[in-house]
């Protein structure tokens, strides 16, 4: 890894742990475990945009694990890197079929990071029922999907110059 | 974004809108007088209580933590809690057979059961 790979990724991990403390302080609180916003994943889109997989995933796992330490328990860390990593392969999967753009990417991660946090929960709580979560939690991965897809369109041509 | 965008984000909310209709539907006909609230901590059933009773219920949780469980009108809601996401506090109130209230911070849910007995008592009758 070149001194400016590195740079660059600290940058990005110090950008997504921001954005997850923001999302935090957001009062959106619709009564619904997991639905988020997920500014967070406009980073890792942009990673696995501009500076490939390998970095993004690292970035993505590292902010799942700050944002554990500092705001909130091991246990809920549980949710987000079941969350991340669902929404991380499904966006790989997303990307290398070539047949979505930036938009159609992040749908895929939004709504991935959402099952993948209810199935975690289903295990955890041995409470199966919180399956009819599933159709709402999946149209939030959506909407929220789009509007960080777009989002992370915008920043990607903005910052083509840099890398 | 591209055509193929479109039809993926129509595709899953239209998927999405048929099965929370298809749920919803399972859930009103499952649903009858004798449904009570299953209260779970961390896995573990820590007690039932039926939908037709009001009461107010002080849960502790083995973490330090409580949820004030309220029912009444034959819905079940959180009504305070010390948790540090208030979710749980903010969810609408349950009924139907399989709604539940999540505090994942307490590792509590409360879930609504109710309609799948009565069907099997009804069928040995």
């Amino acid at each position: 890894m070149k001194t400016k790979d590195i740079a660059m990724l600290g940058l990005l991990i110090a950008l997504a742990f921001v954005l997850s403390y923001v999302e935090y302080l957001l009062p959106i609180n619709i009564g619904i475990p997991g639905a988020k916003v997920g500014l967070a994943n406009i980073v890792t889109l942009v990673a696995i945009y501009k500076i490939g997989y390998k970095r993004a995933f690292a970035l993505s796992l590292i902010r799942v694990l700050l944002v554990a330490l500092t705001f909130s328990n091991m246990a809920m860390a549980m949710y987000s890197a079941a969350g991340a990593l669902l929404s991380f392969i499904a966006m790989l999967v997303g990307k290398s079929s070539k047949k979505f753009s930036i938009t159609g990417v992040s749908v895929l991660g939004g709504v991935f990071h959402n099952i993948g946090q209810i199935m975690v929960a289903m295990v955890l709580m041995e409470t199966r029922e919180l399956v009819f979560y599933l159709p709402v939690l999946i149209a939030i991965g959506t909407i929220s999907g789009v509007v960080i897809g777009i989002l992370s369109g915008m920043i990607c041509s903005r910052i083509k110059v840099a890398f | 974004m591209k055509k193929n965008d479109l039809i993926l984000i129509f595709g899953i909310l239209i998927l999405a809108l048929f099965f929370y209709g298809g749920m919803t539907l399972w859930q009103k006909s499952h649903t009858d007088d004798s449904a009570y609230v299953e209260v779970k901590i961390d896995g573990e059933l820590y007690g039932t209580y039926p939908l037709d009773e009001d009461i107010k219920e002080r849960i502790d949780s083995p973490d330090g933590g409580y949820n004030i469980l309220v029912i009444s009108d034959g819905k079940a809601s959180i009504e305070e809690a010390d948790c540090p996401d208030k979710i749980c506090v903010n969810h609408r109130a349950i009924h139907y057979s399989g709604d539940s209230v999540v505090c994942l911070p307490h590792k509590l849910t409360v879930t609504v059961v109710g309609g799948q007995d009565s069907e099997i008592d009804a069928a040995t009758n």
